[in-house]
């Protein structure tokens, strides 16, 4: 069984067709690229497969069930902008502890294992030294890591980034890498939008190249070489998305 | 000592200062989350519409707080679905709704002859005036307040936080945000007779906003919420007593007094930024 199964899959907001029929399907322990232009549906294909919009036609299974109806916990799942209150009064450790609250449910107590989830995930995005400074106290690539640990913590079994990569650092974008490519190791199906067509053989095990429908799918250096990204390339870099 | 504890040697005060307590905590409770998800018009709202239903129960001789309780759930609903279904922003859906909700009431008192001297109360509040049986209402209303947000602690905050995060790893933030409108709708109609359907709403605003001026945790916020809240209507409360002033009105100046003390001990903390 496939970790995430997507078939046939339409999206439509307010009258428009974000997506056109997608045929995706990922295996455990798969990184799998998502590249196109802007507006190209990327964003949708992961806000679909994590549940959080409908599709108007075709259907996403995610360890064989719809998104909505799994355990909670199973997705873990990183926004392209965090669209969150920065006042609002919660640390790194408190964002990154919310990771384990949907498995938890209401009532269980912290376990020891919880506990130790949380202090892994902070350790492996090298946030132990703020991790009790506010979240308005961060840059913009310490809090896309806080972002990660949250998802990492959650012990999803499925990840979903959405240009984790986009405003940060270089050495955050290196420790990404190095975490992502250790999850996958695992056996942790990832599924990541972005930009950076350059790298994308070193993140990637396959590469799909989205716009409303999929133009082009195999492994990153295929799809590269196909040029079924050029164009998307040459967008990407004029207007200056690149890093 | 005797000149202090005047005010509690008759029974009307003894129950004006419990239920001055458990309004002063459950409200300042309440309002860390009214405040942190922006919900202030909200509170405003419920307690405007909770008139149409005061109205009805008042001139058929049937129960306050059922008619009050029916009103303010159902507009909290309201409010909830046609926010999420109608395509109509959250602050426009609940100010259509709450008005007509509140001209409902005003339109039903108007009509009855003996309705005058009682709107007064019902607008302001009449904390002097609690039965026993308000008592034991706000309270045992007031216990359930308390462990629905138990109960609710952590896919609050999450959903308080990162609703969009939280619904995707499986917390249910629609059924969320349905429960804390009908838990805030049951805190103000607790609170409806002490303070009235003018005032509630600062309850529920100002000591939770003066919190956040001093702390950056959740828990300290809340805490100090409520101590603030607490602080306020019973010495506000005590304050009227003294000064034979209205006590609704007398516990929100306090509050906002307060709001203001925090204001300015924020502004000391931080350096002063170039303009």
């Amino acid at each position: 069984m496939n970790a995430v199964e997507v078939h046939g899959l339409h999206v439509r907001y307010d009258g428009v067709e974000a997506l056109q029929g997608l045929d995706v399907s990922v295996p455990r322990g798969t990184a799998l690229g998502i590249v196109g232009p802007n507006g190209s549906g990327k964003s949708t294909l992961l806000k679909a497969v994590a549940g959080l919009v409908p599709p108007s036609e075709g259907y996403v299974r995610v360890q064989g069930r719809p998104p909505r109806e799994l355990p909670p916990g199973t997705i873990g799942y990183v926004p392209q902008v965090e669209d969150v209150d920065w006042r609002f009064p919660v640390s790194v450790r408190d964002v990154v502890a919310m990771g384990r609250y949907p498995r938890l449910g209401p009532f269980r107590p912290f376990s020891a294992h919880d506990r130790s989830a949380v202090a892994r995930a902070i350790e492996a995005l090298d946030l132990g030294k703020i991790a009790d400074r506010h979240i308005s106290e961060l840059s913009g690539g310490q809090q896309q890591r806080a972002f990660v640990a949250r998802a990492i913590a959650q012990e999803p079994l499925v990840l979903l980034l959405d240009e984790p990569t986009t405003g940060v650092d270089a050495a955050t974008e290196e420790s990404l890498l190095v975490l992502v490519r250790g999850l996958v190791a695992d056996g942790l199906p990832v599924l990541m939008t972005t930009h950076d067509l350059d790298r994308a053989p070193e993140w990637f095990d396959r590469l799909i190249v989205v716009d409303r429908k999929i133009l082009a799918d195999g492994t990153p250096d295929a799809v590269l070489e196909s040029g079924a990204y050029a164009g998307i390339r040459e967008h990407t870099h004029t207007h200056g998305h690149h890093r | 000592m005797d000149g202090i504890l005047a005010p509690f040697q008759y029974d009307f005060m003894q129950r004006a200062f419990v239920v001055a307590l458990f309004v002063g905590a459950l409200c300042s409770m309440m309002g860390t989350y009214v405040v942190l998800r922006k919900l202030s018009f909200i509170g405003d709202g419920l307690a405007h519409a909770s008139f149409a239903g005061i109205a009805i129960a008042y001139l058929r001789g049937a129960n306050f707080y059922a008619g009050a309780a029916v009103a303010t759930i159902v507009t909290a609903l309201g409010i909830g679905f046609v926010h999420r279904r109608g395509r109509v922003s959250l602050d426009t859906s609940i100010g259509v709704l709450f008005t007509g909700a509140f001209a409902l009431g005003v339109f039903l008192m108007s009509r009855s002859p003996r309705a005058t001297v009682d709107l007064q109360s019902f607008l302001f509040g009449s904390i002097l005036g609690v039965s026993q049986y308000d008592v034991a209402m706000v309270v045992g209303l007031g216990l359930a307040v308390a462990l629905a947000v138990g109960a609710l602690w952590r896919p609050l905050l999450y959903t308080s936080f990162d609703p969009v995060v939280a619904q995707a790893a499986g917390i249910r933030a629609g059924f969320v945000d349905y429960a804390l409108l009908v838990v805030i709708a049951v805190t103000i109609i607790v609170s409806l007779q002490a303070v009235g359907i003018v005032l509630v709403a600062a309850l529920l605003v100002t000591p939770a906003a003066a919190a956040a001026q001093l702390t950056k945790r959740f828990v300290p916020m809340m805490l100090l919420s409520c101590a603030f809240g607490v602080f306020s209507t019973v010495g506000g409360l005590y304050a009227s007593y003294e000064l034979h002033a209205s006590s609704g009105a007398t516990i929100v100046l306090l509050a906002t007094f307060l709001f203001f003390c925090a204001l300015g001990v924020s502004a000391m903390r931080r350096p002063l930024r170039a303009p």
